[in-house]
């Protein structure tokens, strides 16, 4: 069984996203606007 | 000191329109995501791609109101993240590859300095065969069998991506091996180089 194991591989290395990555989704947040009528759902941008 | 928020009150307010929250829920997950998406990928603009890619679905997700708040909403977000990522290589493997011609062949001055022909066409046939093999598993073992052997994830991982225990994801994989054992015999394949 151990066959069927890859070798150990290093520690995950750390990452986290970069400044403009996070500014970026919370702009799309912002903009992203939902609206409903009926069963229809429509989405778009607000600039 | 920091107070933690629990991430089914900060999903609520978002939903409810606090964009304050999604901020929040940025900064407490950000790490561990992207960190999941670059030990798959090994590449920091990809990763970092494919984050954003995972978040603008859950934004759409949760601002359209289909999201059902049942306490997961990271596993939630590391599965999509997961088919993401899962989607990248299958674009990256729909790439041209060198083929090489007559008069040049890469091949003739490069060389990985341990496999001959010979051997080579023996790991690729034993490789195809394993493959047949494991397609012929039940499709819980093989999803278990291939995030663990291919995609080299923990078993941790595993259990949130599907949805299982821990448990339940080692008793996956070990029917499969165990399976792909029968199968190899039954047929007598010789999987050695």
């Amino acid at each position: 069984m151990k066959h069927c194991y890859p070798q150990p591989v290093p520690a995950c290395r750390l990452v986290k996203a970069r400044p403009e990555t996070i500014n970026f989704l919370l702009s799309y947040s912002r903009s992203l606007h939902v609206s409903r009528h009926k069963d229809l759902v429509f989405t778009n941008h607000k600039n | 000191m920091e107070v933690q928020i629990d991430d089914s009150i900060l999903v609520r307010d978002y939903i409810q329109g606090d964009e304050k929250a999604l901020e929040l829920l940025l900064k407490k997950h950000n790490q561990r995501i992207l960190s999941f998406i670059y030990s798959k990928v090994r590449d920091r603009d990809i990763a970092e791609d494919i984050f954003q890619d995972t978040f603008i679905k859950v934004i759409r997700t949760l601002k359209k109101g289909s999201y059902s708040e049942e306490g997961k909403f990271l596993p939630w977000v590391m599965r999509i993240a997961h088919n993401l990522i899962i989607d990248h290589f299958r674009r990256n493997k729909k790439m041209p590859k060198y083929q090489g011609n007559k008069e040049f062949d890469i091949f003739s001055i490069l060389s990985d300095g341990e496999l001959n022909a010979e051997r080579r066409l023996i790991k690729e046939q034993i490789e195809a065969d394993i493959t047949v093999l494991v397609d012929q598993l039940p499709e819980d073992q093989k999803e278990v069998l291939t995030m663990r052997i291919y995609k080299d994830m923990s078993f941790k991982e595993i259990a949130d991506i599907t949805g299982v225990s821990i448990n339940t994801a080692l008793g996956r994989m070990r029917y499969a091996l165990i399976n792909i054992r029968k199968m190899v015999e039954q047929n007598n394949i010789v999987l050695t180089n």
